[in-house]
């Protein structure tokens, strides 16, 4: 018996190595295109784009090398970096935290017993399917000062709205207005995970004594936790790259006051053609998220409650 | 005893007392004014395309009676025919190119066993925090060196390369719910790995596929930036910059150029309305495990 098992170990050891060989051949076959494609449009890019950013070129001429002359010029004689780092910083200051809670609160809404809750729930989610590029030019119309949506509602209510896109002071609130219109897209995701919810936490609770309150602030916001951080982190990730609005609404002005990152990288790239300046702007850009995601992991990621034994890789 | 009858009382007041009090009603009623909001713009944009010309700037904001006259002339000013073909081209083959590469890598990670799969999955998924706007400048020089500007080579190849990180993620996520003995069968019968993850798994996957189809189609008829940087010739235009070169051109002719993001913004509309049920799938896939 035993001499009988040794002899069939010894022969299935090397088929199953065989088979293990051609296994990881398969499997490394399989993910090549995600392979080639990360190494050909993401690392090596990443790489190249440090060396063009120690470089002066204008695509036409070959890059020539000016060492830390693009980071120099960027931290101390370009005062337009610096109007769109603040610009920046106040958009997604605003824009991220209060579309969180929106979001949250409108999928919080939707999750109780209401009537028609598939047509709610297409309505807030609706800005969210529509192109970018056209909300971009309803909302020119919606905050055109003397005949747009928006001033004509506030006129309703005895205010003189002011001239949103057109004002220095007011288009950043314009464009953070504009993005609150779109939390639809994260109510969706609150929603389906509100629904993931055991009920039996909430029965259990009840059977102690909990108030509305105490359930939603020990059993709704732990179990959803983990799904309020990573929209977090993505919509910090997301809102440091604003670019179309921007672009299409105000061209970044008026006097620069919508002068975000990314768009004043487009127009250092292609516009003026300085593709080192950019790529070291897109440097900049990538250490600024990186810190300011590894902050808010660190700052938040401790309150983050994931489920004991929740099925995971 | 006691226990029980308690518990019953308790689940009997909270299926019964809570949900009618006046909170409920008030939440419905912050609700219903929510979408009201939401829909004001959508209205806006509707009816200011559907106004006679010199309605556009009237405080009513019902037009006197109904036109399509601005929709004729957004056509006539803007080929838009051209941009919707060229639009359309582009998103079937990236969406083409999503679905069956994004499977194929999906599948590997899903269900072949080799060597580093779990930490090269998790590099993966961490690939999507890295920000697109670091890689713009070298990847259009890439482009550029190979002459390919001003053709539709840089807005597909990358679809056909996995498509990115969140397909990827969604098509693992849904392999791994399939039973293993299928695939145990059909090898026993001889099939190549090849084959089950086209004959078996791909079609027990018609709702993942779908929703990866959707979600491809509409990112790349929404994208802007990436025909913004390699198209400059109008004829390849998509309807995106179509769109744009509309505003720059025609800036304040309210009516022609509502009707012109009405265009735009409607198969979109349209799209979620009928496939509704596979965005939210796609959702409770991905975000609840992430």
């Amino acid at each position: 018996m035993a001499a009988m098992s040794a002899d069939a170990a010894r022969k299935r050891r090397p088929r199953i190595t065989r088979r293990r060989v051609m296994e990881n051949v398969t499997g490394y076959l399989f993910i090549s295109p995600w392979i080639v494609g990360f190494l050909v449009f993401t690392a090596y890019p990443m790489l190249i784009s440090i060396y063009y950013s120690l470089t002066s070129y204008n695509v036409l001429r070959p890059p020539e090398w000016i060492g830390l002359e693009n980071y120099h010029e960027l931290f101390f004689e370009d005062d337009r970096f610096l109007t769109t780092l603040f610009n920046t910083a106040y958009y997604v200051a605003f824009s991220v935290p209060l579309g969180l809670v929106l979001g949250f609160l409108v999928a919080l809404l939707l999750n109780q017993k209401i009537p028609f809750m598939p047509f709610w729930r297409t309505v807030y989610y609706l800005p969210a399917v529509t192109p970018i590029i056209a909300s971009s030019v309803l909302w020119i119309w919606v905050l055109e000062p003397n005949f747009g949506l928006l001033n004509r509602a506030l006129a309703l209510v005895g205010i003189d709205g002011p001239g949103w896109l057109t004002s220095p002071a007011w288009s950043k609130p314009a464009l953070i207005i504009m993005s609150l219109w779109g939390v639809g897209g994260g109510m969706i995701i609150y929603l389906a995970g509100l629904q993931g919810i055991p009920q039996q936490l909430y029965e259990a609770a009840a059977v102690d004594g909990a108030n509305s309150w105490h359930k939603f602030w020990h059993i709704t916001i732990p179990m959803m936790s983990p799904v309020l951080f990573f929209n977090l982190i993505i919509g910090i990730i997301a809102s440091f790259q604003t670019f179309t609005q921007a672009y299409v609404m105000t061209g970044g002005g008026p006097v620069d006051s919508t002068m975000f990152y990314v768009l004043y990288l487009w127009l250092n790239a292609f516009d003026y053609f300085r593709m080192g300046y950019a790529s070291a702007m897109a440097w900049v850009l990538f250490i600024i998220i990186l810190v300011i995601t590894l902050l808010t992991f660190r700052v938040i990621a401790p309150r983050v409650y994931y489920e004991f034994g929740s099925e995971r890789g | 005893m006691a226990v029980i009858t308690l518990r019953r009382k308790s689940r009997a007041r909270s299926a019964t007392v809570e949900p009618r009090g006046l909170g409920h009603y008030l939440a419905f009623l912050v609700l219903v004014l929510g979408a009201l909001v939401v829909m004001a713009p959508f209205a806006w944009l509707i009816l200011t395309s559907l106004k006679p010309e010199n309605e556009v700037l009237n405080l009513n904001p019902i037009p006197s009676h109904f036109t399509f006259q601005n929709y004729k002339d957004a056509f006539t000013l803007v080929p838009f025919l051209t941009f919707t073909r060229n639009s359309l081209f582009i998103a079937i083959i990236h969406m083409a190119g999503v679905v069956t590469t994004s499977s194929l890598v999906g599948y590997g990670f899903a269900r072949i066993r080799f060597w580093g799969r779990e930490p090269l999955f998790i590099f993966v998924l961490s690939t999507m925090m890295l920000p697109g706007a670091v890689t713009l400048v070298p990847v259009f020089i890439i482009w550029r060196n190979f002459n390919l500007i001003d053709t539709y080579w840089p807005l597909i190849v990358p679809a056909w390369l996995g498509g990115g990180p969140f397909y990827i993620f969604l098509m693992r996520q849904f392999f791994r719910t399939i039973p293993g003995e299928l695939e145990e069968s059909a090898r026993i019968d001889g099939a190549s790995t090849l084959r089950i993850w086209w004959q078996i798994m791909m079609p027990l996957s018609k709702p993942a596929v779908t929703t990866i189809a959707i979600f491809s189609f509409m990112e790349s008829w929404n994208d802007f930036i990436g025909p913004l940087i390699y198209l400059s010739d109008t004829s390849l235009f998509t309807l995106p910059l179509g769109l744009n070169q509309f505003v720059s051109q025609h800036g304040t002719e309210w009516g022609p150029l509502m009707a012109a993001s009405a265009m735009v913004a409607f198969p979109m509309i349209v799209l979620f309305l009928v496939a509704q049920r596979y965005f939210v799938q796609g959702i409770v896939l991905t975000g609840l495990k992430g």
